[in-house]
């Protein structure tokens, strides 16, 4: 594996299978009772969020201190960082500190690639603006594998706003170097125009795509896209994108639905859908600390995982 | 009064001769000449001192960034005898007063001639004209007028900037970028963009303001200047207008000819790194290849480099914090030499038209871009084509390091440079 988990372009596919395989025996870890690792004693992970995102933090910092990570929380409101520091500043602050890991949330595409530049510990991009978000991808990839086992040859469709869509392009990249295949639905207007550059399919049509999905995963419409004409209205867009009740009824009956989170209930997944025994959210949020574990394990430990586990 | 002989240049590339300086003027041209002082030419080509149509000097207001006085040095080594200094200064060069003083800092620092562009908007900000023609009357004498950095977007304010400046032989020079297809535009619109996750910044919104631009040039019968070209689209646009007769002309940039948009991904210097931001954004091959084109064949006019100086500071960020804009005097011309004379699209007497008289005939400036013959001003560049070097910006004038060549090689060195016969850069170096 490379040093850093910034795209998931990074990873190749022996890479992805290893944090898989590595979260598959994570988890049962978080069936017991007592649920702390020591393989990560004595380093230091550092949550650097510059955006507000309380679930994604909450996930790495416990996935670090079940590994008996030491982690250090640093968030950009309240700090030297709201008061003008560089990005570089804070960079040279953490790597002075003696960071093994930076985990980054911020809200400019590329800036975990900046942070690389300037720090030796690695760096984990939990979200870059409208870039990527790997760590959403490897969890959703490891929830889709414990429903439906192997991906190869599975139909995902990914259904929203693609264009601002950080999970939307880890997903993309990841499922295909699984060997799934990728349908991405969205109104136009919600696509990148070089869209058919990408390794997957794309339909403006939810409708038809449906009955030949294994899952079905919703992105979650942000609100300052629905008053800059990217579509006539919530409810056109609810009619025409959204995820109901008679919607999923065009679904085969393994066929599961996802949702990135946080969602909008009753705009684009109905509130029955996101309850359903479908709907694989709140699974996804257990997930993600078995592979967030995964990650941070396999770029800071690197020891036989085996031993510790039996 | 002393003399100057340049021994054994190659003229436009040409064979060699000795150059006879006088006055400040080329005296004679011949063989076996001699003067009060030699400079030994042999291997070198002489160019017309080259003349920048787009220069960001920064003064007044960001004098961290450049200042006239190292600005001017940098156009010195770069081989230029005169260029044009943009107007979003702080405060705006938008006043008599303001022309004035950055056209006498010029004067003072003397390593080449600056002219200096007038806002064509109150403060560029696009609601009201600027007093161009206070501007065009002031000492400064100011013939180009442009909110460069901004677009001039309101149709009927650019209808009456093109009509109004017709009364003084000025020219509109049009940063074309619809801005509102360009909100919060990070790079080149495109399937590098789409990987990125940074908002585009669409060819169509450069090429609707060109074909408008035309369209009322026209209408009104002024000329239009369209500052760095980047798409294919808009040089299509251009040669239509052109062969419609009308007054256009059009500048491409150094970076737009020889760097494209997949930089911005993967690069040297990694990826996202803001030292390839710059506005309008690099294109891609396709796009590179239409400006190489369109240079060669005139639909383009001139290089223009729209040096961009910015502090390390500017430029060391997340990309989308990061100020736009590229340094480019003192590489502009190795670049010109890799991107279109290595390539054979252009001789050595296409350059001096292109980076030389087209420029001063676009801005109107007189003892400028004249070819190198008996009588003319003794502006003259002094190229060497057969040295490669590795960049490295530690060495150079320009107060800013935000080059995008660092660590490439490029061809060709500026040895020497004179203005009106005066050395302003001797064996490299400022005389």
């Amino acid at each position: 594996m490379k040093r850093h988990l910034i795209s998931a372009a990074d990873l190749s596919r022996d890479d992805a299978l290893l944090i898989l395989d590595t979260a598959d025996e994570l988890a049962k870890i978080s069936e017991r009772s007592i649920k702390k690792l020591p393989t990560l004693r004595g380093r230091t992970v550092v949550n650097l969020f510059f955006e507000d995102s309380t679930r994604t933090r909450i996930s790495f910092e416990a996935a670090a201190k079940r590994l008996s990570a030491d982690v250090i929380n640093f968030s950009a409101k309240g700090s030297s960082v709201s008061k003008g520091e560089s990005l570089k500043d804070t960079a040279l602050t953490l790597e002075a500190m003696g960071a093994d890991a930076v985990v980054i949330r911020h809200g400019a595409s590329g800036a975990p690639h900046r942070l690389a530049g300037w720090v030796r510990g690695s760096v984990v991009n939990a979200g870059d603006g409208t870039h990527e978000h790997p760590t959403q991808a490897l969890l959703d990839a490891f929830t889709m594998r414990r429903r439906l086992g192997p991906l190869d040859g599975r139909k995902v469709t990914i259904v929203g706003d693609v264009l601002h869509s950080r999970v939307a392009r880890s997903n993309v990249l990841l499922l295909n170097t699984l060997g799934a295949e990728v349908t991405l639905v969205a109104p136009p207007t919600l696509l990148p125009v070089t869209v058919d550059s990408w390794p997957c399919e794309v339909s403006y049509d939810l409708d038809s795509v449906l009955p030949k999905s294994d899952v079905v995963m919703m992105l979650r419409v942000q609100r300052e896209r629905m008053n800059a004409a990217f579509f006539p209205t919530e409810r056109e867009y609810s009619r025409r994108y959204g995820l109901d009740r008679d919607r999923v009824a065009k679904m085969h009956d393994e066929a599961i639905v996802m949702h990135p989170g946080p969602m909008n209930r009753g705009m684009e997944i109905a509130a029955e859908v996101a309850d359903s025994p479908r709907s694989t959210i709140v699974e996804q949020v257990a997930n993600g600390v078995t592979t967030r574990m995964a990650v941070l394990y396999l770029l800071l430990g690197g020891a036989d995982l085996g031993g510790e586990i039996q | 009064m002393t003399t100057t002989v340049i021994k054994g240049a190659k003229i436009l590339g040409g064979e060699p001769a000795d150059i006879l300086i006088r006055d400040g003027v080329v005296a004679e041209i011949g063989r076996g000449l001699a003067g009060d002082t030699e400079i030994d030419a042999r291997g070198l080509i002489a160019l017309p001192g080259l003349v920048d149509l787009h220069t960001h000097l920064r003064e007044p207001g960001r004098e961290d960034a450049e200042t006239v006085e190292t600005g001017t040095r940098a156009a010195a080594l770069g081989g230029y005898t005169a260029v044009h200094a943009m107007a979003n200064t702080d405060p705006v060069a938008d006043t008599a007063g303001v022309v004035e003083q950055v056209w006498r800092l010029g004067q003072e620092a003397g390593h080449c001639d600056v002219r200096p562009v007038g806002a064509v908007t109150v403060g560029l900000q696009g609601e009201r004209l600027a007093e161009l023609g206070a501007m065009a009357d002031s000492a400064a004498r100011v013939r180009v007028f442009s909110d460069d950095g901004k677009c001039v977007s309101d149709a009927v304010l650019m209808r009456r900037a093109l009509e109004y400046v017709k009364a003084f032989d000025g020219v509109v020079a049009q940063h074309a970028q619809e801005p509102r297809l360009t909100s919060g535009a990070q790079m080149n619109e495109g399937a590098v963009s789409g990987r990125l996750g940074l908002t585009g910044w669409p060819a169509v919104a450069e090429e609707a303001i060109i074909a408008r631009d035309c369209l009322l040039a026209a209408h009104v019968g002024s000329r239009l200047h369209v500052c760095h070209l980047s798409t294919a689209g808009s040089v299509e646009i251009v040669r239509w207008a052109k062969s419609k007769g009308w007054n256009v002309t059009a500048e491409v940039t150094p970076h737009h000819l020889l760097l494209t948009d997949d930089l911005v991904e993967d690069s040297p210097v990694g990826s996202y790194n803001p030292i390839y931001k710059v506005n309008p954004p690099l294109r891609t091959r396709a796009d590179v290849e239409a400006l190489r084109e369109a240079l060669a064949d005139g639909t383009i006019d001139c290089v223009a480099t729209d040096h961009a100086p910015h502090p390390v500071e500017d430029k060391e960020t997340e990309w989308a914090a990061a100020a736009m804009g590229m340094i480019g005097l003192e590489t502009a011309l190795s670049v010109v030499q890799e991107a279109m004379v290595e390539t054979g699209l252009l001789d050595w007497a296409g350059v001096a038209e292109r980076m030389s008289a087209a420029p001063a005939r676009i801005g109107r400036l007189e003892g400028h871009g004249q070819p190198i013959e008996v009588g003319a001003p003794a502006n003259i560049t002094l190229y060497d084509a057969a040295v490669r070097a590795e960049v490295d910006p530690a060495g150079y004038a320009s107060r800013s390091r935000n080059t995008p060549y660092e660590g490439r090689t490029l061809p060709g060195r500026v040895v020497a440079t004179f203005l009106r016969g005066r050395p302003t850069v001797l064996d490299g170096k400022l005389a």
